[in-house]
């Protein structure tokens, strides 16, 4: 009964971080969005009456004219419920229900690979290249890191441990997109290894694609993955440490079992569940991180969609985009609770 | 947790030397902050996105302590001033400014312009020349100034790519052994007969001659155009980098203590009044707790700066939003375990206010807690704004590092080989970020018991 309450009480809270999300989007660009729309009606007005020489010769003074011009658009405004502001309980609901069904309407400029102007199709176009770069760089960053934590956590204070640690604390610091403008200066341009621009040059459709995909996916990855093991490294040997501390661990070194026996199979296993859980939360940390490190490499995921529609004020796209990524974001965090409510009893019996 | 007093902290924190060398670091930078603010004017600073004031400075330039690494010496760009002298022969009038110039590069400069701004009345004749360490004298311009019946202000600029200057010089020009048309730069600076540079002493002389009276020189420089300036270089747009550099240290510092300060004093009052309140008044605000947890913090950042304002106030409140929330989480559970304590019983039983209760009892004893986690979180917020810079949404009339790399990356600084332009922002993040990482490690080392060993 504890795991089902605690489940639902999350499932609830992070549907309400949904619509707070959506509701706090739409109220940030809304009023923008209201302006943008009703001047693309009046151009659109205008360009089909002056299309339509006949209409503008049945006039005999230009005041009438630019009367009927503004009927016109008056129609129009009132037929798309624009004569309402955008913060009316119709408009607001209507708009939520519309994106709630993934329904994002049309980007203003941006379009997709296929030419394309649905919003829905652009963001599912590049959603999964962002998947695959991040989820690539995160189970490398987690493999690399669990092994060189447990590797330091196996001797305390020795080179190993002590370069880890202040690899650690240093590579943290720096941000990812500046070690990112490094490596496309020194592997890209010095030492011409890896292309410059993470998009690949040939037709997706084209063979050889994949490949493409993953030679420019390269350079990204390992950037990412320099900057990531070594905090992870760092965790992993302080859960580590936690854990042979305990009395079950100097039960079995009583006993006989060899250090190393201990460490990685009977320590690291109970160590799991803060890994497990902290891997599905550091996944959704990079993908808020992926907006800088897309720009830098100029790779074509969510992340630099995300970039270039806020360049142009692309409002749809800005509202689709916000919307997938933190859906993206609370689906990660509702799995790093869930995995941390099946392994840690404690967490569902509170209360 | 909270039976560490403060003697104590401070009498392990002098123990620990990687917290010593993050405070050795602080009081650097701070140091760096103090003679930016009071010897750089602020107005060099505000002028940094104007064009104009940039422009005798020279573009994308390597540092000038290039050349004492390598051996051939990349001509530095030089803005030279004048000594002037006043003679007075047969009722002509002459004002002489000279320049001096060592040259000891291995590279022409790349052009040279005079720069004068001159009080007059009549008609003066200029004339300049240039005086060779090998004692030859190259007359470069016969020109005048324009003829004025009244007291006039006049600016004038003199390019070294002027069609008269390379005119006067291609005269020259079979003496240097070049048989096709070459700048006016490479037959000054080089040796007769050779196509090679002469080293030494030039001096550069603009006579202005007057009939009636000497003309006034307001202000006068020379630039002596070459490909190496400063302590940084300069970049795409000619800033001088040191001066963005230098301004961004005490902006980087405003910005990640005062957003670490802020959300750790909201942050930690939020969390011991919901965990001290308890029952329904904790459920509800951990719930709003929880909700701004799971907000996407960058995208909201992003759509903040771009619909509200992207003004650095503004920006360090936003960051604020986002950065309060763990801390509000462990100073709850904290305070949780403080007020089952007998004395909190104790003042309650005497009736003392909540609100005292909270900050008499409570909140100092997190106090050294609250030290830890405001070192600890200043390096998010400096590399957060950073990366806002990064994506153009930072403020313009405060350059940060964060923006020198945007630009840096708007004008494709890493494909051209700008490694000047890239490296030193990041590395100066780096380090600030380190510096307070190491004070929070070693406080938290001391204040988190656990983390003894």
């Amino acid at each position: 009964m504890g795991l089902k309450r605690y489940l639902v009480t999350r499932g609830l809270t992070m549907f309400g971080v949904l619509m707070i999300t959506l509701l706090l989007t739409i109220s940030l660009v809304g009023s923008n969005m209201d302006t943008i729309l009703k001047q693309g009606i009046i151009y659109q007005v205008r360009a089909e009456i002056t299309e339509n020489t006949t209409i503008a010769q049945g006039f005999n003074n230009p005041e009438e004219f630019e009367k009927f011009v503004q009927q016109k658009i008056d129609e129009r405004v009132e037929t798309l419920g624009l004569d309402t502001p955008w913060y009316s309980p119709q408009r607001l609901g209507y708009t939520m229900y519309k994106i709630l069904i993934l329904d994002f309407g049309n980007a203003t400029f941006l379009t997709s690979d296929s030419g394309s102007s649905n919003v829905g199709e652009i963001i599912f176009e590049k959603m999964p290249k962002t998947v695959l770069l991040f989820t690539t760089a995160t189970i490398i960053i987690s493999i690399i890191g669990i092994l060189l934590g447990a590797a330091s956590s196996n001797k305390i204070g020795s080179k190993t441990d002590r370069i880890t640690s202040t690899f650690a604390v240093i590579s943290s610091s720096f941000p990812v997109w500046w070690i990112g403008m490094l490596m496309i200066f020194v592997f890209a341009f010095v030492y011409q290894i890896f292309p410059a621009r993470a998009t690949p040059s040939i037709e997706p459709d084209e063979p050889g694609y994949i490949l493409a995909l993953l030679y420019h996916m390269a350079l990204p990855v390992i950037t990412i993955v320099l900057i990531g093991f070594g905090a992870w490294a760092y965790l992993v040997r302080n859960f580590m440490v936690g854990i042979m501390q305990e009395d079950f661990i100097t039960a079995k070194k009583t006993i006989g079992i060899s250090k190393k026996k201990i460490v990685y199979s009977h320590a690291l296993r109970n160590a799991a569940p803060p890994i497990v859980t902290i891997l599905a939360l550091s996944l959704s940390g990079s993908l808020g991180g992926a907006i800088i490190t897309e720009a830098v490499f100029d790779w074509p995921g969510m992340g630099r969609l995300y970039f270039e529609a806020i360049s142009v004020m692309d409002l749809p796209v800005i509202i689709g985009s916000t919307y997938i990524l933190t859906v993206l974001f609370l689906v990660s965090i509702f799995i790093a609770d869930l995995l941390y409510g099946y392994f840690d009893p404690r967490v569902r019996t509170a209360n | 947790m909270s039976s560490v007093s403060t003697h104590e902290i401070k009498k392990e924190f002098l123990k620990s030397k990687l917290g010593l060398t993050g405070v050795f670091i602080l009081s650097g930078l701070i140091l760096v902050s103090i003679i930016t603010i009071s010897v750089i004017p602020a107005s060099t600073f505000q002028e940094w996105n104007n064009p104009e004031k940039w422009i005798s400075y020279p573009k994308t330039s390597v540092p000038s302590w290039v050349n004492f690494l390598s051996s051939d010496k990349i001509p530095e760009h030089k803005i030279i001033n004048p000594k002037v002298f006043q003679s007075q022969e047969n009722g002509i009038f002459l004002t002489s400014q000279q320049f001096g110039v060592y040259f000891e590069y291995d590279d022409f400069p790349s052009d040279f312009i005079f720069e004068m701004k001159t009080k007059y009345i009549d008609s003066h004749l200029v004339q300049i020349k240039v005086i060779r360490p090998d004692g030859i004298t190259l007359e470069l311009l016969s020109t005048s100034l324009p003829h004025s019946d009244n007291e006039t202000i006049h600016n004038q600029r003199y390019f070294s790519t002027d069609s008269m200057i390379k005119k006067n010089l291609n005269t020259y020009k079979n003496d240097f052994g070049f048989d096709f048309q070459v700048g006016a730069t490479e037959i000054i600076f080089s040796e007769l007969y050779q196509n090679q540079i002469q080293k030494g002493n030039y001096i550069f002389i603009v006579d202005i001659y007057g009939i009636e009276k000497h003309v006034e020189v307001l202000e006068s420089k020379m630039i002596l155009g070459g490909k190496a300036y400063g302590l940084m270089g300069t970049d795409e747009l000619r800033r001088d980098l040191a001066i963005g550099l230098l301004w961004g240290t005490p902006l980087a510092l405003f910005i990640g203590i005062s957003v670490s300060i802020g959300s750790v004093v909201v942050g930690l009052i939020y969390g011991v009044y919901s965990g001290y309140k308890g029952k329904k008044t904790d459920e509800v605000m951990m719930r709003f707790n929880d909700v701004i947890y799971a907000l996407p913090a960058l995208p909201f950042l992003i759509i903040l700066a771009v619909t509200i304002s992207n003004s650095i106030f503004l920006m360090i409140g936003f960051l604020m939003i986002f950065s309060w929330v763990g801390i509000a989480k462990v100073s709850r559970s904290m305070s949780l375990q403080i007020k089952t304590r007998q004395y909190i019983e104790a003042a309650k039983i005497m009736g003392q206010k909540d609100s005292k209760i909270i900050f008499r009892h409570i909140l100092p004893q997190l106090l050294p807690y609250a030290f830890a986690s405001i070192a600890i979180s200043v390096p998010a917020a400096i590399t957060t704004e950073a990366g806002l810079s990064f994506l153009g949404l930072g403020d313009p009339s405060f350059p940060t590092w964060g923006q020198i790399l945007h630009d840096a990356n708007t004008y494709g600084a890493a494909a051209q080989g700008f490694w000047w332009w890239i490296v030193p922002p990041g590395i100066l993040i780096a380090i600030t970020g380190l510096a307070f990482v190491f004070i929070g490690n070693a406080l938290d080392a001391i204040v988190n018991p656990k983390l003894k060993r």
